[in-house]
């Protein structure tokens, strides 16, 4: 079990410098310097000072110097300046931002998973009934949906027609001076459409892959002793196939993750809220290539952190494993 | 063997047929083919001709998707807006099916080293969330279809390679490989000629279920305005300025969005039902 974690540990280390070559190589390698890029939008900026500024950010060194000094500030958590006008630093702005995208999230895959779980048990336990087939049906359309026109949809039926919930932003303009339930009462108010729209795109796929997980384990012999000495159907499926259906769904929490982050674009954009996918958004909007590189690797090593914790607790919650080395 | 021994007659066309969704996705992908080769016969309108005086209007017999806000007939530039879709989907679909079957069947057919840093390789690739990934490179390049079906391409061959080596792998164990290793084949002949035409049919699944993905994808672009370009009519750029004006013109965001959604969903029902008809264990139902 140590061992395993060891060498999940140790595997970090070349993934890490993998996805920091991959950053670096997608912002180089395509057409066009960047500097250039920013440059190219003002005319009034002579060749001396466009040198100056290639200067100013490393730019007139070989590609592999700048990567490695790329890599060793990065290592330190310094992610060079953002070529915005305010040139803050590029961890601020992303720190300032990565706590309501990540929340966001957290919300999703836990409402993600609360309904995906019981609707997969359902329609696995009513194989080929109408309500097995109701679900598959749903299920198809819930794949198909894309996101960005749901949160149309939405902001159109609750925002507009009825007025019930806000359009944009993550508090109203003068809620400081709210009370504290009042305060909480209108975050939340702003945090149900975009949470629906970002829960709503895996959990077609969650359920689906619910249902074969059940099923499969149902098909098992020990569920057949289960049912062969009488217990109810209810504690069969409950008790005894649902703790290990639910194992391959930790795998899956993992994996959602960069869509998850991927998907933030879309919602944050739309409803306006001020989190990572729309920093990103901006960013590359501007061709802020510091900021865009270091939300790249910082969006990666998310996905292999959370990678690594799913497979970390895979083992610990299956005996077979935790037991076997 | 005549056409009717066939396994393809016998067995997958048999089981595809029995299953109602799937001849539904089939039947639903063979309509958009059409409608995108016939756009200039189906349009009533052109979709580019503006119109001053019907500026946002609402759907009505001339003009059954409403005007946009330039008053251009919606109808006509979602009819138009198919060609987009279908040309992004099956470009980028292409390019991410070529790679993933080139590293898949390299990386399964020589394990150890090769095998190794391919999968790293996609292991790595996997970690990128595949919309900043795109966004990122898309916004370097001038924007034009190519380079999104270009992109779309390169960030989603991941899941093929994948496929293509678990299924190599298996296959490379088979006696009928060893015959043809005794008999002198080379590797490059035994890849092509005996290991590649047998992982083609998981292939056509996954490039059919892509095909759906990359529209999404392409769609979600063009919505954030770095996809297709107006004027050239795309199902996500119309659902943009659907978006500026959601409060006056509903019809803007909801039938491009229609149009998207049957569109995925054919693709999905269709990639499901060959995946269950090429299936033996599938049980019949």
């Amino acid at each position: 079990m140590e061992g395993y974690i060891l060498k999940r540990l140790l595997m970090l280390v070349p993934l890490m410098i993998g996805i920091t070559l991959v950053t670096f190589s997608v912002i180089h390698l395509a057409p066009g310097e960047p500097v250039e890029m920013q440059m190219a939008m003002n005319p009034k900026v002579g060749k001396e000072a466009r040198e100056r500024l290639k200067k100013f950010y490393g730019l007139d060194q070989p590609l592999h110097i700048q990567y490695l000094s790329w890599v060793g500030k990065i290592a330190r958590l310094d992610f060079g300046r953002s070529l915005s006008s305010d040139g803050r630093p590029v961890i601020d702005r992303i720190t300032e931002r990565l706590p309501v995208t990540v929340s966001l999230n957290l919300i999703a895959l836990v409402l993600e998973f609360g309904f995906a779980i019981p609707i997969g048990i359902m329609a696995a336990v009513h194989r080929d009934t109408w309500i097995d087939k109701g679900i598959t049906v749903l299920v198809f359309i819930g794949f198909a949906l894309p996101a960005f026109w749901v949160a149309l949809l939405l902001m159109y039926f609750f925002g507009v027609k009825l007025n019930w919930l806000p359009v944009s932003g993550l508090h109203s303009l003068g809620s400081d001076s709210y009370s504290l339930p009042l305060y909480l009462w209108d975050m939340i108010k702003h945090l149900i459409m975009p949470v629906m729209v970002a829960s709503f795109g895996s959990l077609a796929g969650l359920s689906r892959y619910m249902r074969s997980s059940m099923l499969n384990v149902i098909a098992q012999d020990y569920i057949t002793t289960a049912r062969a000495k009488g217990l109810p159907e209810r504690v069969v499926i409950y008790k005894h196939a649902l703790r290990n259906a639910l194992l391959p769904l930790i795998t899956l929490a993992g994996f959602s993750i960069p869509g998850l982050i991927g998907g933030s674009v879309i919602f944050e954009t739309v409803y306006a809220i001020p989190g990572m996918g729309q920093l990103f958004y901006q960013g590359v909007m501007s061709r802020d290539y510091t900021l865009v590189m270091g939300i790249l690797v910082i969006g990666a090593t998310l996905t292999l952190v959370g990678n690594l914790l799913a497979d970390i607790s895979y083992a610990i919650a299956d005996p077979r494993i935790r037991h076997g080395q | 063997m005549s056409y009717k021994d066939s396994y393809f007659h016998a067995v997958f066309w048999r089981q595809f047929k029995a299953n109602p969704l799937a001849v539904a996705g089939g039947a639903l992908v063979v309509i958009l083919f059409a409608v995108s080769l016939l756009a200039p016969f189906i349009a009533r309108h052109s979709p580019d001709t503006i119109n001053a005086w019907h500026v946002l209007a609402p759907p009505s017999w001339e003009h059954w998707f409403g005007t946009d806000e330039l008053g251009r007939d919606v109808f006509s530039r979602v009819v138009y807006g198919a060609r987009i879709s279908l040309k992004v989907g099956f470009v980028a679909v292409g390019i991410a099916v070529v790679i993933g079957t080139a590293v898949g069947l390299v990386s399964g057919y020589y394990n150890g080293l090769t095998d190794g840093a391919l999968m790293r390789i996609v292991d790595i690739m996997l970690c990128f969330p595949a919309f900043f990934l795109i966004l990122a490179v898309i916004t370097f390049l001038e924007p034009s279809i190519w380079y999104i079906m270009l992109v779309i391409g390169l960030t989603g061959w991941m899941g093929v390679a994948r496929l293509v080596r678990a299924e190599t792998m298996s296959i490379r164990e088979m006696d009928y490989i060893m015959a043809s290793r005794c008999i002198g084949c080379s590797d490059g002949r035994i890849i092509l000629r005996h290991i590649l035409p047998n992982v083609l049919s998981p292939v056509l699944v996954s490039a059919t279920l892509g095909v759906a993905g990359a529209i999404l994808t392409e769609s979600a672009l063009s919505f954030l305005g770095i996809g297709v370009q107006p004027p050239t009519p795309s199902w996500g750029n119309i659902l943009t300025s659907g978006k500026d004006y959601i409060e006056f013109a509903w019809w803007l965001s909801f039938f491009p969005g229609l149009s998207i959604l049957v569109t995925v969903l054919a693709y999905n029902l269709l990639g499901e039902g060959i995946r269950d008809a090429l299936d033996p264990k599938v049980e019949k139902r």
